[in-house]
């Protein structure tokens, strides 16, 4: 049993996960609140502490504090079930995320899987199940309407999602993150390829079926994680509060938490494919390979620009959310199978013939 | 009468969704960095900053009893305002006031005024029907307590929140 392998993943899950994705989960419900308000000249939560920065330590103790309350007519085991399938797969796919190149000559990625996007796609992709399980467990009908319309609308843009990140694969040859994110940092980000081998008219015209693939990749996101304007499975106005209407307290709390971290992994997915991850622009700072070693100075800047990239996306999923309104369901299909399904697929065949034709 | 509304015809780029995206974002990010800038101001702080300063003159808060330039009370207990009162906030307890005092002309006054804030509806039909320009509306309007026992105006209290005020009093007039 090699020991420190085994201490070394367990300080980065602590690390990464808890000292890092939680805080970030709450400091992301704190900006959605500010930011929203500032779009809609208001103020937000600034009283707890400073700015309101404390604003989601409140929330947490009143979540925790709150009864527990389960109704009557619910199926219980699967009710308790449904928080937890949501909560825990979110938090599952931060283990193949980089982010960071190393620190102490470890590699800043928990688990550095050879099959990167697949893991995530395949773990998130669960967390429908908890919506499905908290919509039909509650046994009454908003909550079981939200539960379907959630599984239908994962089903189709999962396609999509996965079909868009084919042509980067089909670029970079690779699904290690890792190795992809390097690639980035020498050769120019997947979006922006300014410097190192993506400088050149090869570059540029790659550069056109990755801007289709990070449009319909974006999109499908905000699908798949519930996000305005596709939050159909919770919209108010039809479903009182969609999957989670016989919920309170904690369990509450955790589809929320669920819903942010998934905002949170998608963020990172997006930054680690198409914006280079831990990568500074211009090849600043980047290591000479994948191996080499990395100063202690650098290795935090490289963790810092990670999680500033995911930052500024996770500003953009807010801005979004408070701009477009929410798509008709009919709308949501069509957009989905009709549009996305046929252009990732198109995307496919044309990033196959560039490919081919540049050599 | 059914009005049919036709749909309007979208050209291609306003079918692709992102210009809608683009010129939504101009409004909303418009309206974010002017708020975060502090370009504009809508909210007021309400505990820290307060619009006293803007209050109109015919303002009406909490009604109070006002004493003249003197010191003196200018309540005779008429009970006009306790009568008039629509939600019956206003209690008054009157006395007589003994012979040899120097006032005995004046014959009544209160021995308990008693407004209770949680009745009051700041009508103001109090100031109105008082004869001797005893009772005003004053500008206070954050009245809080943690007991009804609390929101109980006392005379006291009442006298505290009106102050002195000056002019005409018919009741110290000694001709009348």
């Amino acid at each position: 049993m090699d020991w420190h392998l085994l201490i070394a993943a367990a300080v980065k899950i602590v690390v990464f996960v808890f000292l890092m994705t939680l805080p970030l989960v709450a400091m992301s419900v704190w900006a959605e609140r500010r930011v929203s308000a500032a779009i809609q000249d208001r103020v937000g939560p600034n009283r707890v502490g400073p700015f309101g920065l404390l604003q989601a330590v409140a929330d947490g103790i009143k979540f925790l504090l709150k009864e527990d309350f389960t109704p009557a007519h619910v199926r219980k085991t699967y009710y308790w079930l449904a928080p937890a399938l949501t909560m825990v797969p979110s938090l599952l796919t931060c283990a193949v995320l980089p982010f960071g190149s190393q620190l102490f000559g470890e590699k800043m990625v928990i688990a550095d899987l050879d099959v990167g996007p697949l893991f995530v796609f395949a773990i998130a992709s669960l967390t429908v199940y908890g919506i499905v399980l908290a919509g039909w467990a509650s046994n009454s009908k908003y909550p079981f309407l939200g539960g379907v319309r959630s599984t239908s609308q994962m089903i189709s843009y999962e396609i999509s999602l996965g079909l868009s990140i084919i042509p980067l694969v089909m670029i970079y040859g690779d699904l290690n993150l890792g190795r992809i994110v390097f690639d980035q940092a020498q050769n120019g980000w997947a979006l922006l390829p300014l410097w190192g081998e993506g400088l050149s008219l090869k570059g540029f015209i790659l550069a056109i079926p990755i801007f289709i693939s990070f449009i319909v990749f974006t999109t499908s996101m905000f699908a798949e994680t519930n996000r305005l304007p596709f939050d159909l499975p919770e919209c108010e106005t039809e479903l009182v509060a969609g999957y989670h209407t016989e919920y309170s307290s904690m369990k509450f709390a955790l589809f929320f938490l669920g819903e942010y971290a998934a905002m949170i992994i998608g963020s990172g997915l997006a930054v680690t494919l198409f914006f280079g991850g831990w990568s500074l622009p211009f090849g600043w700072l980047t290591p000479a390979s994948p191996d080499a070693e990395v100063p202690f100075l650098h290795g935090c800047i490289h963790i810092l620009a990670f999680f500033a990239k995911v930052i500024g996306f996770i500003l953009f999923f807010i801005v979004v959310r408070w701009t477009l309104p929410r798509f008709r369901y009919d709308q949501l299909m069509r957009l989905g199978w009709v549009f996305f399904f046929e252009i990732a697929l198109a995307n496919v065949v044309l990033t196959a013939l560039l490919l081919w034709w540049l050599g | 009468m059914a009005i049919i509304v036709q749909r309007p015809k979208l050209k291609w780029w306003e079918n692709l969704y992102l210009p809608g995206l683009i010129s939504g974002m101009r409004v909303t990010l418009g309206h974010f960095f002017a708020i975060l800038l502090r370009k504009k101001k809508v909210t007021m702080q309400y505990p820290e900053e307060k619009w006293d300063a803007h209050l109109p003159d015919h303002y009406r808060g909490a009604p109070a009893l006002v004493t003249d330039d003197q010191g003196r009370e200018r309540c005779v207990a008429c009970q006009l305002c306790e009568f008039i009162c629509p939600p019956r906030a206003i209690t008054i307890k009157p006395e007589e006031i003994p012979a040899e005092d120097k006032w005995a002309k004046v014959e009544k006054r209160p021995r308990a005024f008693e407004i209770d804030m949680i009745r009051c509806i700041y009508c103001g039909l109090c100031e109105e029907v008082c004869p001797e320009q005893a009772i005003f509306l004053r500008k206070d309007y954050a009245i809080t307590g943690t007991s009804r026992a609390e929101m109980v105006h006392d005379k006291k209290r009442l006298y505290e929140i009106g102050g002195v005020r000056t002019g005409l009093v018919n009741k110290w007039n000694e001709l009348k």
